[in-house]
């Protein structure tokens, strides 16, 4: 029913996956100390709820999802906090992050069931979606988004095809394999909770044709139940078939949009171990605290599979493989292709962690590399239609806008241009230089975009208030100028004793005008009369001058 | 010949008036080139430029004041980005201005803080939070790392430290490459 399409380039790579297939998933042994860090999926670091010393219980939650994109954390045992403080975690970096130490009492004690028990058919929607939000459950394929936010974001029923991904085609990895071959009849289970969930038209299962025992386990849990609404796909065994865009592009001929998600063509894909955590998490209301870990290599005694607790130190399950052989050259977390090396095995395994890969020799991608002769090789097996040579000058050169104009964050980073490279050249790594920078520059422009505004606000909120200030002074200015005005005015007009005495002054002031005024009885004098006052004056200064003298 | 010159004077008078409205009607607010470089600058608002802050800087550049190697924050990149922007030779950074480092952020030994406001006072992106004889601290996802905060407190309990790495703003390094390719420009 399904015409299958092909995406373009790719490589038929060596599948290595025979060496760890042999025997059954194996249970780890619970180890003395669980050390759990914090942030194993994408997005937000989920907010603490333990402290130094609490007892925890097997499946109590540790840490809280926070608003936004980010994913609980549980206790995988239980036993009593030991530590809470930063830990060397598997990461390219290999920097320390948060991690909560769990010194485990061997008891198991599980904790209270907390999700309603009762079958998911009655449970609505938003039910289910807090189970599995709960539950802390990400994509176990390898990007560990946090799965009820991807289910969530999509616009309710506009997903037509809803493809569970069982492709895991990077080479060694076997983990999916084993799990669709022992545990079929679960993943189903846990498959029709998505499918209700997305209320999906049509559900396929998409399995390489090198996984023969993986496809006849389905198809017999699939007939054993009498499920119709479910198909089982075999595609041809490519690498990177598995990536979710050459998945689509394998099984629909659909192609998903750059810079676009599978939902936007009403797809979704979810891996298959997501689809068994959903099933656990529902119908055994256990969170996502263990995970199945590919322990292979040409470098292990004894490789197989087994189930391990979160937080368990890879140095305890190499160990339980058997061992490293004397060859020993190296160990990589994931596969050969998209792997990284980890500098020690004491770190703890996480939710991402797929596959230990021990190595003889060292990585392929150690060897010098030497001048890009320009063949193209790159650009015929580049699964996402780049141009690696072209990106790799851009990357190299730090011309990240050129990069960014060549679609570099199409690049999946599946490591195929690398392994065709005739002149070994790490061309991923300059992908994932590039992308990196890109980021960090994204990020400081807006920090210094935030830094301008608040220092404009800043700016603003003084000249406002020194505007204030000065207003304020201003008015109590004029208010003062005004108040001694008035004072003025109200002593002159209103003021009736100083009226009173002004007028008396004004009338003595007169009075005394006219009292300079000569007398008037000196007026018109006869001769004589002149004559005697003379005389009179005149002996008055005499008498004057005498007494003087005296 | 009269009404040659009559059409031609209506002509211009009718441009004129289009071209008056239109200066009007679509003038451009502020200066774009400014906001240009400002939009470059690393906005720490710190001063080493000479000029209080990075707009100041930003309009002495565009006036022709200033040159453009003198913003010891933003470093070779920004440098490269002024250059490529305005048209000019790129030039080595001011050793007057101070030397690139990498980010940094301000932290106060809160056991020694006073609470006497100064640096709340002198931080230009209002990235300290206390009250007067109440314990400051710094808000660390606002801090620039511009070190005006340093010099005016009295007891010495601020302190710049480096940003610290870890695995979420953690960068790929450039690979090591011994090859002799050419490198596009």
């Amino acid at each position: 029913m399904f015409q299958l399409s092909h995406f373009k380039g790719g490589l038929v790579l060596d599948g290595h996956k025979k060496i760890s297939t042999s025997s059954a998933i194996k249970p780890a042994i619970l180890p003395a100390r669980l050390t759990v860090p914090l942030q194993q999926h994408i997005g937000h670091t989920p907010e603490l709820l333990v402290q130094l010393g609490d007892q925890v219980l097997k499946g109590q939650c540790i840490a809280k999802a926070t608003d936004g994109i980010s994913a609980s954390i549980h206790a995988p045992s239980s036993g009593r906090v030991s530590a809470i403080d930063e830990q060397a975690v598997a990461h390219p970096s290999g920097l320390k992050a948060l991690c909560v130490t769990i010194e485990t009492d061997g008891k198991e004690q599980w904790c209270e069931p907390s999700a309603l028990k009762q079958n998911y058919r009655d449970s609505s929607n938003q039910q289910l979606l807090n189970i599995i939000s709960d539950a802390g459950i990400v994509g176990l394929g390898g990007a560990t988004f946090p799965t009820a936010i991807k289910l969530q974001s999509c616009e309710p029923a506009t997903i037509n095809t809803l493809i569970i991904n069982g492709a895991e085609c990077e080479p060694y990895i076997s983990c999916d394999d084993m799990l669709m071959r022992e545990r079929a009849k679960d993943i189903v289970l846990g498959i029709q909770i998505l499918q209700q969930v997305l209320a999906a038209k049509q559900t396929v299962i998409v399995v390489e044709d090198n996984k023969p025992q993986a496809i006849q386990s389905l198809q017999q849990a699939l007939q054993k139940q009498a499920i119709d609404n479910i198909d089982v796909i075999t595609i041809p065994t490519r690498y990177p078939t598995g990536g979710e865009k050459q998945l689509i592009k394998v099984v629909t001929g659909k192609e998903v949009p750059a810079n676009g998600l599978p939902a936007d063509i009403g797809i979704l894909c979810q891996n298959v171990a997501t689809a068994y955590s959903v099933y656990r998490a529902v119908y055994l209301d256990q969170p996502l605290i263990s995970r199945i870990v590919t322990v292979t290599g040409d470098a292990i005694n004894e490789p197989a599979n087994f189930e391990v607790l979160i937080g368990t130190p890879m140095n305890e399950l190499i160990a339980q493989a058997g061992g490293y052989t004397a060859n020993i050259g190296g160990l990589v977390m994931g596969g050969p292709m998209m792997g990284f090396s980890l500098p020690n095995d004491t770190l703890p395994v996480t939710k991402a962690c797929n596959c230990l890969l021990t190595r003889v020799t060292e990585d392929t991608r150690q060897i010098p590399a030497q001048a890009c002769i320009r063949c193209g090789e790159c650009a015929e097996v580049c699964p996402a239609n780049l141009l690696p040579q072209q990106l790799y000058w851009y990357s190299s050169s730090k011309n990240f806008d050129r990069a960014q104009d060549l679609h570099l964050f199409d690049c999946i980073e599946c490591g195929c241009c690398s392994a065709v490279c005739p002149s070994h050249i790490p061309l991923v790594q300059y992908y994932r230089f590039a992308k990196t920078e890109i980021w960090a520059q994204e990020k400081e422009r807006k920090k210094s975009d935030n830094a301008r505004q608040r220092h404009e606000f800043r700016e603003a909120r003084i000249a406002r208030e020194k505007a204030e200030r000065d207003e304020k002074l201003r008015l109590k200015k004029e208010l003062l100028a005004k108040k001694k005005i008035e004072e003025e005015g109200q002593q002159a007009a209103v003021d009736p004793k100083k009226a009173v005495i002004e007028a008396a002054l004004a009338r003595v002031k007169a009075k005394k005008d006219n009292t300079t005024e000569k007398p008037k009885n000196t007026d018109n004098l006869t001769p004589q009369q002149q004559q005697k006052i003379a005389e009179a004056d005149q002996r008055r200064q005499q008498k004057d001058n005498k007494d003087e003298a005296t | 010949m009269i009404t040659a010159l009559l059409i031609l004077s209506i002509l211009a008078a009718v441009f004129g008036l289009i071209l008056g409205y239109s200066s009007i009607r679509f003038k451009v607010e502020g200066d774009p080139i400014v906001d240009q470089i400002d939009a470059i600058l690393p906005q720490t608002q710190c001063g080493q430029c000479t000029y209080p802050g990075c707009r100041p800087y930003a309009t002495a550049i565009a006036n022709g004041e200033a040159p453009i190697n003198q913003c010891p924050p933003g470093g070779e990149a920004t440098i490269l980005q002024l250059a490529d922007l305005l048209g000019v030779e790129p030039l080595e950074l001011n050793p007057e201005n101070g030397e690139e480092s990498g980010p940094t952020v301000a932290l106060i030994d809160e056991e020694n803080c006073i609470g006497c406001t100064l640096c709340i006072q002198a931080c230009p992106v209002d990235a300290i939070f206390g009250a007067a004889k109440q314990m400051h601290t710094i808000i660390s996802d606002e801090c620039t790392g511009c070190d005006l905060c340093l010099p005016p407190c009295p007891v010495d309990c601020i302190d710049m430290v480096p940003v610290k790495s870890e695995t979420t703003n953690w960068k790929w390094s450039m690979p090591v490459s011994n090859d002799s390719t050419p490198k596009a420009k």
